[in-house]
């Protein structure tokens, strides 16, 4: 993996300190190889600096971003790529000084400064896995709160935040909380849902590369509210650098008491434990998790019985996603009232949403929900990567529906989407230009289902490969004015087979894509006009 | 045999954890490259399973290999971020490139084509993983430059 590299630190009084993500999109884009020139070449120059690897600040149009710390706050320099580094050097940016990739503060850059950033309020600017540094930027407060009430109350003021799971589902957090707490059992279990299998989103892996301990501190609260002892962060294989920096931080809380046995002295226990995933898109549904984490064939259990009664190993289970529980060290820190403050509606509190696909600067913006998808696609997101007319959204992962231009206005939150027929889901928003061919991507749709099935339901397994067949057929008979009005209705006929009887959302909301992009852009299937509007 | 020795110390290692089978897989494959079929017998005998509830396991998962792959796993991300941001014709290229489809392994066994659906890494595509090394914003020339530096290492 690209590891990161031990990078030796010129010790002295004097010394500079420098910032450079270990983010993985950060690596991806050479942030090792950066961070390795600029202690190289600070060393041949003789000037001592210290060098820092923190999270990213999540614009990542800029990554490689460096930052410099001066006595005016962080300074920026991006993207930065490995034959800047002399020019920076002689630029004097280590005092600030002017060059081509200067940014100013970071702080200030109007991406960053027009969020509203409480879940990742020390995402990018914190060592994610440096307890002390946690610590010194209100790390532990929420715990250290949590301790000092009952159980009962620590439920409640999750409950009071209005916290709705950001998983997907949006169920109240703190009802999910009540009914694991009321279980009887002598075992319960905290099981984290990392499993993140939603293309365009990425705000998981940046909690747990970027600020481990925001995670380790949500699913402790968790356990002290419902009373388990042992926690499971379930993450896709497809995040190695998530997995090392959550074991790091696991490995220090422990050493620390702030994890194990008699946390902080208050004699309750909690374990914690990183499970590694397989590649299995279902695995994100909560009781397809449960059953790998058991050393199963991933596949979706029916409900009831609910997991917070019959979980893991058929003991009560709270089983949230990254976010949900990222989310609760701040709520019990500054209250349940604080939190509840921002969003509209029944939509409380905020959500980071990723900008993915082709845009402009994508990367993570948190926003109280309200907030319009035209202010994030174009304030935020400055339109597409291309420079041409952006023609579909999709929102919410595989699953979503694809949005065309008249629904840009819509507000996000859970109510507004649901009402135009979109899905809020984790928050992903994937940006396509003009150049899209809705036909192929309604097929995607369905291919993904024929990868992605459990195989439990017919109409999911069975019913995506037919799905990809007759999109095929609609296309190649595009000029064909008899058979692709019947081929029309038999898409449309399966989808409804599929939505009204398969057991999971992976069955029951494939048809959505299929059908938004059927509906909202014909002349790419060949057809005239809407035939008809599906129903839901 | 060697190998044999080697799973039978990894099975009894992580034997006592709870839902031990995806710890013992990946622990098999990341030591031996894939998950052998004929160890299939000792990990039912270990943890008291049929052999079929231990191969239906390795099958299910898209991440388990049954069969050497090449010194390097080249894994293009397929889903729909990367699209938007030309992965299909990146697709292409490694396919023409390597000369083989995806679950194909170069004749000279130094490469192997895998489809892997989102790396997180959505605002900054085509990505691709190659081992577990990462990369972002991958052009066909930036794709053929990885081949080169990663050859014979
Ligand atoms: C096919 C499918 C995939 C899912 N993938 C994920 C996922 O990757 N991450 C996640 O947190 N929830 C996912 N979910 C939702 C979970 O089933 C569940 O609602 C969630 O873990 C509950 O946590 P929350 O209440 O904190 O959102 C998925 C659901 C389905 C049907
Ligand atoms: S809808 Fe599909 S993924 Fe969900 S349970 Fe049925 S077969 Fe499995
Ligand atoms: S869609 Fe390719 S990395 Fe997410």
């Amino acid at each position: 993996m690209n590891a990161i590299p031990v990078i030796p630190t010129v010790a002295a009084v004097t010394a500079i300190t420098i910032y450079v993500p270990r983010d993985s999109t950060a690596i991806a884009l050479g942030a090792n190889q950066v961070a390795d020139a600029i202690v190289a070449e600070a060393q041949e120059r003789g000037i001592p600096v210290k060098l820092i690897r923190n999270g990213s600040r999540g614009m990542f149009w800029l990554e490689p971003l460096v930052e410099v710390a001066t006595a005016e706050g962080r300074i920026g320099y991006g993207p930065v790529e490995l034959e800047d580094i002399g020019a920076l050097f002689d630029a004097d940016f280590l005092n600030g000084g002017a060059h081509a990739l200067a940014l100013g503060l970071v702080d200030q850059i109007p991406y960053l400064k027009n969020q509203e950033r409480l879940t990742f309020a020390r995402v990018g600017i914190t060592d994610p896995v440096s307890l002390d540094d946690y610590l010194a930027h209100e790390g532990y407060a929420g715990l250290q709160r949590a301790l000092s009430m009952s159980p009962e109350a620590v439920v409640q003021e999750v409950f009071d935040s209005g916290l709705r799971g950001r998983g997907g589902a949006a169920f109240p957090t703190g009802i999910k909380w009540k009914t694991v707490a009321n279980a009887q059992a002598g075992q319960k279990y905290i099981v984290c849902n990392a499993d993140e299998g939603d293309s365009g989103t990425f705000s998981d892996r940046m909690v747990m590369e970027d600020d481990p301990f925001v995670l380790i501190e949500g699913m402790t609260i968790a356990a002290l509210a419902v009373g388990a002892t042992q926690g499971y962060i379930y993450v896709r294989s497809e995040y190695p650098h998530a997995i090392v920096a959550l074991n790091e931080a696991i490995a220090v809380a422990n050493a620390r008491s702030y994890l194990g046995k008699d946390i902080c002295g208050s004699g309750k226990t909690f374990y914690l434990e990183v499970r590694k995933g397989a590649g299995a898109y279902v695995c994100g549904e909560e009781t397809a998790l449960l059953e790998s984490l058991e050393g199963k064939r991933g596949m979706v259990r029916a409900k009831p019985p609910l997991p917070a009664l019959e979980g893991l190993f058929g003991k009560p289970t709270v089983i949230n996603n990254v976010i949900s529980l990222a989310s609760v060290p701040i709520i019990l820190a500054r209250g349940g009232a604080f939190y509840k403050n921002y969003g509209i509606g029944r939509s409380y509190g905020t959500l980071p949403m990723q900008l993915a696909g082709n845009i402009k600067f994508g990367g993570l913006v948190e926003k109280a929900f309200g907030v319009t998808l035209r202010e994030l696609l174009f304030d935020f997101g400055g339109g597409t990567a291309s420079g041409r007319v952006i023609r579909a959204v999709q929102v919410g992962g595989p699953l979503g529906p694809y949005l065309p231009e008249s629904l840009f206005d819509t507000k996000i939150d859970y109510e507004s989407f649901s009402a135009v027929g979109g899905t809020v889901g984790h928050g992903g928003i994937v940006v396509f230009d003009d150049t899209v061919d809705m036909a192929k991507q309604a097929r995607y749709a369905m291919e993904f289902c024929v990868a992605e099935s459990c195989g439990k339901c017919t109409p999911c397994r069975i019913g995506s490969t037919r799905g990809v067949e007759v999109i095929d057929k609609i296309v190649a008979r595009a000029n064909d004015g008899e058979d692709q009005p019947r081929q029309v209705t038999l898409l449309r006929d399966l989808c409804d087979t599929m939505i009204n009887g398969s057991l999971c959302a992976m069955g029951n909301m494939t048809p959505l894509p299929v059908l938004s992009a059927l509906n909202n852009f014909p002349e790419d299937f060949g057809i005239e006009a809407v035939q008809e509007v599906a129903e839901h | 045999m060697e190998t044999k020795a080697q799973v039978a110390a990894i099975i009894a290692e992580l034997k006592p954890m709870p839902g031990a089978m995806l710890p013992i897989l990946h622990a098999i494959q990341d030591a031996v490259g894939y998950v052998p079929s004929d160890i299939v017998p000792l990990i039912a005998d270990e943890l008291n399973l049929s052999r079929a509830e231990v191969h239906g396991v390795i099958s299910y998962y898209h991440h388990f290999r049954q069969h050497a792959p090449g010194k390097h796993v080249v894994q293009i991300c397929r889903a729909e971020a990367c699209q938007a941001r030309g992965s299909v014709a990146l697709e292409a290229h490694a396919k023409q490139t390597l000369g083989c489809d995806y679950h194909g392994t170069t004749t000279d066994k130094q490469f192997s084509l895998e489809a892997v659906y989102c790396l997180g890494q959505c605002a900054s595509g085509p990505n691709i993983m190659i081992g577990d090394d990462l990369y972002a914003r991958v052009s066909n020339d930036k794709f053929n430059r990885l081949l080169q530096t990663k050859r014979g290492v």
